[in-house]
Formats: structure tokens, C-alpha cells, sequence
């Protein structure tokens, strides 16, 4: 049985990380505060669910190339694609982030989820797309634009929430109090992060970790929100130690190819 | 000028074919027979991302399920435009959505019924969009522009839903024993319901004359609903699928399908609230608003300070 290659196990991470955050945020859709904003969170899910396609498509080629027999679950034909790597791999496989497969709680939880998230995108993005590896410099590319907008969408709505009325603003600390924990495993690499830093391939965490603060700063300040002194970070998901979260997550959306394996749809 | 020469020049207007805009004189029956068709549809739109939006989160392929997202919140935005055009008539959408959420105004009556397999979401945007195309593309040429120009663009993603929901079935008609299966139960289930859509036969339709003097309204419910027929009678054989209508039978002579009888006793009772998820559908609606209401204030008060420091 042939091994997965860093390479291989980088792009699964920005995949997974992509398709849980936007599958969460889907969760919204035809439930949210105000239709023009059900819209927008709709239009979020759909980017990062289509950014999740285009790191499968290539991990899904990358897995295909083993000489081997692939450890990556495979549809019919023996083929590893987009779907299989999506709906036929267990919690433990998984490599987003903790932050990513949170619940999305209310409106305010969900809102923090995102600015963190796309405060860390941008800069990963931006990089990705002057790295060494074509295929994820032009998926960096596309996807930076995107993640540009989510960052100043959820930017303006974690603003308006932290200083809007009390109620807004309490509910943005707990959002805080709940999140702030899973925040520090973005910038904590895993090996094959590293190996994608010394490769030239991904940006350098430690650096972006900087970056982040300043962002996060910044807007905190303008929502009249503290940035958090707490040390203690969650980490494990990025090497397939996740929450009680994801298996929920995964049994709902894997249901049908579970339940029905190796059909068209 | 008085109201008879108003009124006249108002229905010389309708009968010239020129739009009537928001600010031109017109009958208040007129004005309120609009409205609440446009906030009906409108209503419509937006409770009807319900049954699909409760198959996101399981579609099969991340395909489907962008495509679902992306159709749902087409939905979403087929409800502003119909929002939007309704202000026109000097109704708000507060006002609106109180009436929807206090049941005082309808929505379509199909979205009373659940979805409980992946293939319904083939059939919803078959049949269900399929109807929908069919009563609202005579509506690009309403006689109130706003409300036309609005269904221009709505038709034209509905036609595109119409064909992946038809998509899906296809797949679906292609693949194993269970999901052949899956596609004949949708269609079943689905059928009567769409059929229904087109609302009760012209005899006991009480708004059909005066709409269509006004054109908001250029075919009857009992013609269009021939058309779904026809068409769907046909398309069905593409499945290998068959309608539930034993009665079903192609007619020489008038050159159409006869049908069989349509069960108006469910259709008058899940109207009025005894459908299997009438309760479900508006409780998720009351409640997202509900729920939605602490961000609202919020967005106001602070676009509220932002406008006074901008002031000092």
C-alpha cells in the first residue's frame, strides 16, 4: 500500500478545511437574520465549497498518481475523485482546523468563525499563489480574490455587532469566549506544513501569525472588543484529532454515499 | 379629473398593451390585487427555499450541492426583486412579512409537502419550477412593470432550475434499483401537487375575469395547467418513469392529454393549514425572523452612531 506524500496531505488540508467551513455555513441558508444576508452567507458556502472542489480535484490526481495501491478511498473503477476523498473518508483522515467544523451557534458565532478564518485565508492565499506548485498557485490566485471579500464582509459584521447595542455585544464575547481556543491551531503547523514552508510551496505560519494579530486587532478596536491575553490553544484537527463536532458534520453529509456506495448522482 | 375619466385612460392604457408604473393612477383594486399576488409570490420564494435548503447539507456529490446552494439562494433573490416590486405599490416589506408570518397572506401551497429523498429535489425543479415557469412566464408581459420586469429575470433562472431538477431525475432514472425507485416515489409524490399548483378549475377561480381584463393574468389557470400536462406527459417517457394517473390517456381529438380527477378536497385543506409541514414551514420562518431580530437592531443602531460621528 503506498504512503501519502506531503504534498498530497497539504492539499487534503486545504480542502477539508474549505468544505467543512462552507458545508457549516450552508447550514444558514433559507434561515438567516435578513434575506440580503442569507444571500451573502449562501454566496460564502458556494466559494468555499468550490475552492474545496479544486483542491480535491488535485489531491484526487495527486492520490491517483501512487504507484500503488491508493490508502484514499476510491469509487468505481478503482478511481479517487473529488467525491470519494469528500464522502468516503472517516473523521480521523480529515485535516481542517478545529475552528473550521465549530457549530455555527447564532448569528454572532458565526460571523467570528468566518472573520478569523478569512483573516488567516487572505495571507495563506496570497502566498499560495506566488508558491512553487502551479496547480495550488492558480487555485491560490482565484481564491485570494474571494477570500479578500469574505474578510471585509465579516469584518464589517463583527464591527456592527460589537458596537451595535448591548445584546450584539454580549453575544459577540461569548462567540469570542467559545472561539478564541481553536484560533491558535491555524498558525501551529503540522508537518506537512512545514514541509510545504522549506518546499516554497506555502507561506511560512509563523509569519502569517503576525499578520493575523494585526487584522484581528484592528477590527476588535473599531467593535470595542478586547483582544483575548489567553494562552492555552486547542489543536489536533489539522492531523486528524478533531471535536465532537466533525462526526456529525460528516454523517449527515456522507449519508447518501454511504448509504447507497458507488452510484452516480 | 374625475375618477371615471382616470379610470378610463388607466384601462385604455391595459388595453393599448402600455405598462402601468408606480407612479400612474390606478384602481385601488387594481393596486390590491397586485400586491397581494406579488407578496404571495414573494412569500412563496422565500418559504420555498425550505424544502430544498433541508437537502444541502446531504447532497451527494459537492456538484449537487453547490449547485443546490446556488439554486436556493436564486430563490432568495427571486423573493428581494418581488419584495422590491411590491414597495413600488407603497407596501414595505415589514408589513409583508408580518402578514406572512402571522397567516394572514398565503404562499404556493406546494411547499406544504416534505422532502424526504434526495430525488426530490430532481422533481421539485421538474415539476414543481416546471409549474412555476409555466404560470409565470405569461407574467413578463403583466400590465404593471415593475412585477413584469421582475419575472423576466426570474423566468430565465427557473428555466435553468427546471433543467437540473430534470437532470437529477435523468441520473437518477439511469442508476440502481434503489435510486430507479427513489425517482418513481418522487414523481408520486410530486404530481398531483404541481398539478394543483395552477390553482382551482376556471368555474370556481374568483379573481381569473377581472385579472385578465386588467392583463396581470393572460391565460387561465384550467389552459395552463392543460400545458403542464402536455408537456410533462411527454417528458416522463424520457425517464422511463410513469405520472400516477391512471386516466392519463392521449386524446385525438382535442389534440391533448385528458387527466384524471383532481382531489380539491386536499388542495382547500392543505390552503388551510392542514398540509403535512404547513406548521413547520412557518414556524422556521417566524423563527429565523425572530431570531434575526437582535441583528437587525444592531445594524441599525450602529449605521445609527456612524451617522451621527459622521455628522459632528
Amino acid at each position: 500500500m503506498s504512503s501519502s506524500t506531503p504534498l498530497l496531505e497539504y492539499t487534503l488540508h486545504l480542502a477539508d478545511d474549505v468544505l467543512i467551513l462552507g458545508h457549516r455555513n450552508s447550514e444558514w441558508t433559507g434561515h438567516g437574520p435578513i434575506l440580503e444576508q442569507d444571500i451573502a452567507l449562501s454566496n460564502i458556502a458556494l466559494d468555499l465549497i468550490g475552492q474545496a472542489r479544486n483542491f480535491y480535484q488535485y489531491a484526487a490526481g495527486l492520490a491517483g498518481n501512487d504507484s500503488g495501491e491508493s490508502i484514499y478511498p476510491a469509487g468505481g473503477g478503482g478511481v479517487v475523485t473529488e467525491d470519494t476523498l469528500a464522502f468516503l473518508r472517516d473523521g480521523w483522515d480529515f485535516r481542517n482546523s478545529l475552528l473550521t467544523e465549530q457549530t455555527n451557534g447564532d448569528w454572532a458565532k458565526t460571523i467570528l468563525r468566518q472573520f478569523f478564518f478569512s483573516a488567516f485565508q487572505v495571507d495563506l492565499y496570497e502566498q499560495l499563489a506566488v508558491g512553487r506548485d502551479t496547480t495550488l498557485a492558480a487555485i491560490g490566485a482565484k481564491a485570494y480574490k474571494e477570500a479578500l471579500y469574505h474578510l471585509r464582509w465579516s469584518s464589517e459584521w463583527v464591527i456592527r455587532l460589537g458596537d451595535g447595542t448591548d445584546e450584539s455585544h454580549q453575544r459577540m464575547k461569548k462567540a469570542l469566549e467559545e472561539l478564541w481556543k481553536f484560533t491558535g491551531e491555524l498558525y501551529i503547523p503540522a508537518p506537512y506544513e512545514r514541509w510545504a514552508a522549506e518546499a516554497e510551496i506555502g507561506p511560512d505560519l509563523s509569519q502569517l501569525r503576525v499578520r493575523w494579530k494585526e487584522r484581528v486587532k484592528e477590527v476588535f478596536d473599531e467593535a470595542g472588543l478586547t483582544y483575548p491575553v489567553t494562552e492555552w490553544m486547542q489543536t489536533g484537527g489539522k492531523e486528524g484529532r478533531h471535536t465532537e463536532q466533525l462526526g456529525y458534520v460528516l454523517a449527515e453529509m456522507q449519508f447518501l454515499q454511504r448509504a447507497y456506495p458507488g452510484c452516480e448522482w | 379629473m374625475s375618477v371615471q375619466d382616470l379610470e378610463k385612460i388607466f384601462q385604455d392604457k391595459i388595453d393599448a398593451d402600455i405598462r402601468i408604473e408606480p407612479k400612474d393612477w390606478m384602481p385601488d383594486a387594481y393596486r390590491k390585487t397586485l400586491v397581494r399576488q406579488m407578496s404571495q409570490h414573494a412569500h412563496s420564494e422565500i418559504v420555498g427555499m425550505l424544502p430544498e435548503a433541508n437537502w444541502i447539507t446531504r447532497a451527494p456529490t459537492l456538484r449537487r450541492k453547490a449547485t443546490l446552494i446556488a439554486k436556493v439562494q436564486d430563490e432568495a433573490g427571486h423573493g428581494l426583486y418581488l419584495y422590491a416590486a411590491t414597495e413600488t405599490l407603497g407596501t414595505g416589506r415589514e408589513e409583508l412579512l408580518d402578514q406572512l408570518h402571522t397567516g394572514k397572506a398565503k404562499y404556493s401551497s406546494i411547499f406544504n409537502y416534505p422532502t424526504l429523498t434526495w430525488a426530490d429535489m430532481g422533481a421539485i425543479g421538474w415539476l414543481v419550477d416546471g409549474a412555476a415557469i409555466m404560470n409565470q412566464v405569461p407574467l413578463c408581459r403583466a400590465s404593471y412593470g415593475p412585477y413584469a420586469r421582475a419575472m423576466v429575470r426570474i423566468c430565465k433562472e427557473e428555466s435553468f432550475h427546471q433543467r437540473q431538477g430534470f437532470e437529477i431525475l435523468l441520473t437518477l432514472s439511469k442508476g440502481s434499483e434503489a435510486q430507479r425507485r427513489m425517482c418513481q416515489d418522487a414523481i408520486d409524490r410530486w404530481w398531483w401537487p404541481s398539478v394543483m399548483m395552477f390553482g382551482p378549475n376556471d368555474d370556481a377561480s374568483p379573481h381569473t375575469a377581472q385579472s385578465m381584463q386588467w392583463k396581470i393574468k393572460r391565460f387561465s389557470n384550467d389552459e395552463l395547467r392543460q400545458r403542464f400536462v402536455d408537456i410533462c406527459a411527454g417528458q416522463v417517457k424520457i425517464l422511463g418513469m410513469t405520472l400516477p394517473d391512471p386516466d392519463l390517456v392521449w386524446n385525438e381529438h382535442r389534440q391533448h392529454y385528458d387527466f384524471g380527477a383532481i382531489n380539491w378536497d386536499e388542495f382547500w385543506s392543505v390552503i388551510k393549514g392542514n398540509g403535512p409541514c404547513n406548521k413547520d414551514r412557518l414556524e422556521a420562518r417566524v423563527k429565523a425572523h425572530e431570531e434575526g431580530a437582535w441583528v437587525r437592531e444592531a445594524a441599525l443602531a450602529h449605521a445609527e452612531k456612524m451617522s451621527r460621528k459622521r455628522a459632528s
